[in-house]
């Protein structure tokens, strides 16, 4: 951690310099739409930044990450629905409920590999989508309003975007710093250890299965909370916030950023959103421009923005950047 | 007992339909080892390509017969120009080189045709019943039917009995190797990839006058598919036949006919509530139960 901060560490702080003081700037100029953005972009992040936990440590292809952003949306608006709006409830039960799923998916798909793993983590997500748009009582195809923001007891207010804000931004800090605890545990180890050999690690004999699958629902819990924070954001949940473009816009900013990389998501969601918001004011047809883009990038931009910014200094921290996090391009090259 | 044989029908036919997509798919995968997301794209293509032919010519037959030649040209040009570059990649590079495909194809069709759906009419000769064991059935199922059984008969007689099936069943199981025996690997590549592609497009081309032809309607078929592979088996054109059509007569038999099960046991309005959560996450459960019994697939394919 600190020799990657080293070869980022000024990027790294001007960029949360930036967001943190993001408030002041809208405040000052009441350009309110800039912060609605960034809010929007503070939570994929976390979703990101999750997804990243098994996808860049663990090498776990999840095309399915936007299932738990849904669940945990969901479970915000079903409540709130039936006029339980206290977060005390709505959110311990969102995470339960997306630790749960990724419980069931994960026993399934793990004990499967590569391709058969993302197909199959696909299509459970898929499977979450229609059973959103069944549910005809909240709403079916259409979605659900949801007019009450979480409650909880007076601490802190959700309706005002300032303060929604800064949770999701701690929420994000921690989320990252949480996954830098984890992956430098004994833990985190096994994980990363498992992407780069696991028949080497269960022949040492760790049982790799169950660490995987421990990560798999970690990731999902924090994903669902992500899910919370979007249904407070848009006040609307719907089963279009699951689609499985979803989950790829997921794994895009997690592969923009850099894999593998602690503040990577962020920087992935942030760009790509960015990025959307400014080809999408150049042209109505903005996909078109960003579809070959994202091949273009596949095939000639690897290492993501991080490994760009960890370029662009290597040479005297090479050594140091060795031992702690593995090089982005080494880590794409397994399955 | 009529209804039954008609859904059965109808299963068969989505099922069969399901296969010309999954044979593609599982074609690509077992050979160049590329997972093809822009697949379903393909399957687009082809129904927006019959449409539009169909429209100018003013001939199904003729249209169709265009718009598959079209998007077997397309399927060739997306291999040399776009996917190329991927083979050997990782497949993480794959989904997201290939999920890029799908975001341009879905704009460029909304670009040229506009973000309303066309619909395809059937000629008249086409647009009738005929009477199948006591039962009236459209006819234009019946042709589905029947195209994609001799569609399946073909690539089966390609795969097991010509020189180039050989070559197919030979770079499913070692890649490396045919290339090094002094086969022309790339053209091998394309052809199959133009093959896969060529179905696809057959298939959204016969499906288009059943649905609307609409941006996005190859990615819920695309993800079905997918199902189908895995419960298949990766690679394995024989397990993707038995699967699609397991799937095809699951998910319509089920659709069909749990609301009328569950009423038996339960009220009126629970009971149309479940069974349609129940009837969408059938064919899944089915995967996740052959998953868990099979996690290669019915039919694996032997070396992968």
């Amino acid at each position: 951690m600190k020799a990657a901060l080293d070869a980022r560490a000024p990027f790294v702080v001007i960029l949360l310099a930036g967001l943190v003081a993001l408030p002041l700037y809208t405040a000052a100029s009441g350009d309110q739409f800039t912060l609605t953005l960034f809010t929007r972009i503070v939570i994929l992040a976390i979703a990101a930044t999750s997804l990243n936990l098994i996808l860049g440590y663990g090498g776990m292809v999840s095309f399915g990450h936007a299932a738990y952003l849904g669940i945990g949306a969901y479970a915000v608006g079903i409540f709130a629905e039936e006029g339980i709006s206290s977060g005390f409830l709505q959110w311990p039960f969102a995470l339960a409920l997306s630790a749960l799923f990724a419980l069931v998916v994960g026993a399934l798909s793990l004990r499967t590999r590569g391709v058969y793993f993302i197909m199959i983590t696909l299509a459970f997500a898929q499977m979450v989508y229609y059973v959103a748009a069944g549910l005809d009582r909240y709403g079916g195809d259409d979605g659900l309003t949801i007019y009450s923001r979480s409650q909880f007891a007076g601490l802190i207010n959700l309706s005002d975007s300032v303060q929604f804000y800064y949770l999701c931004l701690g929420l994000l800090l921690v989320s990252i710093v949480f996954t830098w605890r984890l992956i430098n545990s004994r833990f985190g180890m096994v994980l990363r250890g498992s992407r780069s050999n696991d028949r080497r690690m269960r022949a040492v004999g760790f049982p790799t299965f169950r660490y995987r699958l421990a990560a798999f629902v970690i990731s999902g819990v924090w994903c669902g909370l992500a899910g919370a924070l979007l249904a407070n954001h848009t006040d609307f949940v719907s089963p279009a916030m699951m689609y499985w473009t979803r989950s790829g816009d997921l794994i895009v900013m997690v592969v923009f950023g850099g894999m593998g990389s602690l503040f990577g998501p962020l920087f992935g969601a942030i760009s790509l959103l960015v990025l959307e918001e400014g080809l999408s004011r150049i042209t109505e047809y903005w996909q078109i421009i960003l579809g070959p883009l994202l091949l273009l990038i596949v095939l000639f931009a690897r290492g993501g923005i991080d490994g760009l910014l960890g370029s662009i200094r290597r040479e005297p921290l090479v050594r140091a950047r060795r031992v702690d996090l593995p090089e982005p391009d080494e880590a794409s090259h397994h399955g | 007992m009529l209804l039954l044989l008609e859904q059965c029908l109808n299963g068969l036919q989505f099922g069969l339909l399901l296969f010309l997509l999954a044979a593609g798919l599982t074609l690509v995968f077992g050979i160049m080892d590329l997972v093809n997301l822009a697949h379903g794209s393909l399957y687009m293509m082809g129904a927006y390509f019959a449409a539009s032919f169909v429209a100018w010519t003013g001939s199904f037959f003729a249209g169709a017969l265009l718009a598959l030649g079209a998007t077997l040209l397309l399927g060739i040009i997306l291999e040399i120009v776009a996917l190329r570059p991927l083979y050997g990649r990782d497949h993480l590079d794959h989904v997201l080189g290939t999920f890029g495909l799908i975001l341009f194809f879905n704009e460029l069709v909304r670009l040229i045709w506009g973000p309303a759906g066309l619909s395809l009419p059937l000629p008249p000769a086409l647009n009738t019943a005929v009477d199948v064991f006591g039962i009236y059935y459209p006819i234009y199922r019946l042709l589905i039917i029947l195209v994609s059984l001799l569609v399946a008969l073909f690539l089966y007689l390609v795969v097991m009995k010509t020189r180039v099936g050989m070559l197919i069943r030979a770079g499913a199981s070692n890649r490396e190797m045919v290339g090094a025996l002094g086969i022309d690997i790339k053209l091998l590549f394309t052809l199959v990839f133009g093959l896969g592609a060529a179905f696809a497009g057959l298939a959204g081309l016969m499906q288009a006058p059943i649905l609307t032809v609409q941006i996005g309607m190859g990615e819920n078929i695309l993800i079905l598919a997918f199902v189908v592979i895995v419960i298949g088996g990766i690679g394995s054109i024989r397990g993707a036949f038995v699967a699609a059509v397991f799937v095809g007569l699951v998910d319509t038999l089920g659709r069909a006919f749990l609301p009328d099960l569950l009423h038996l046991v339960l009220s009126t309005t629970a009971a149309s509530t479940l069974a349609r959560a129940l009837s969408s996450m059938l064919i899944y459960l089915l995967m996740a139960a052959v998953l868990a019994l099979r996690p290669q697939g019915l039919f694996p394919v032997a070396g992968r």
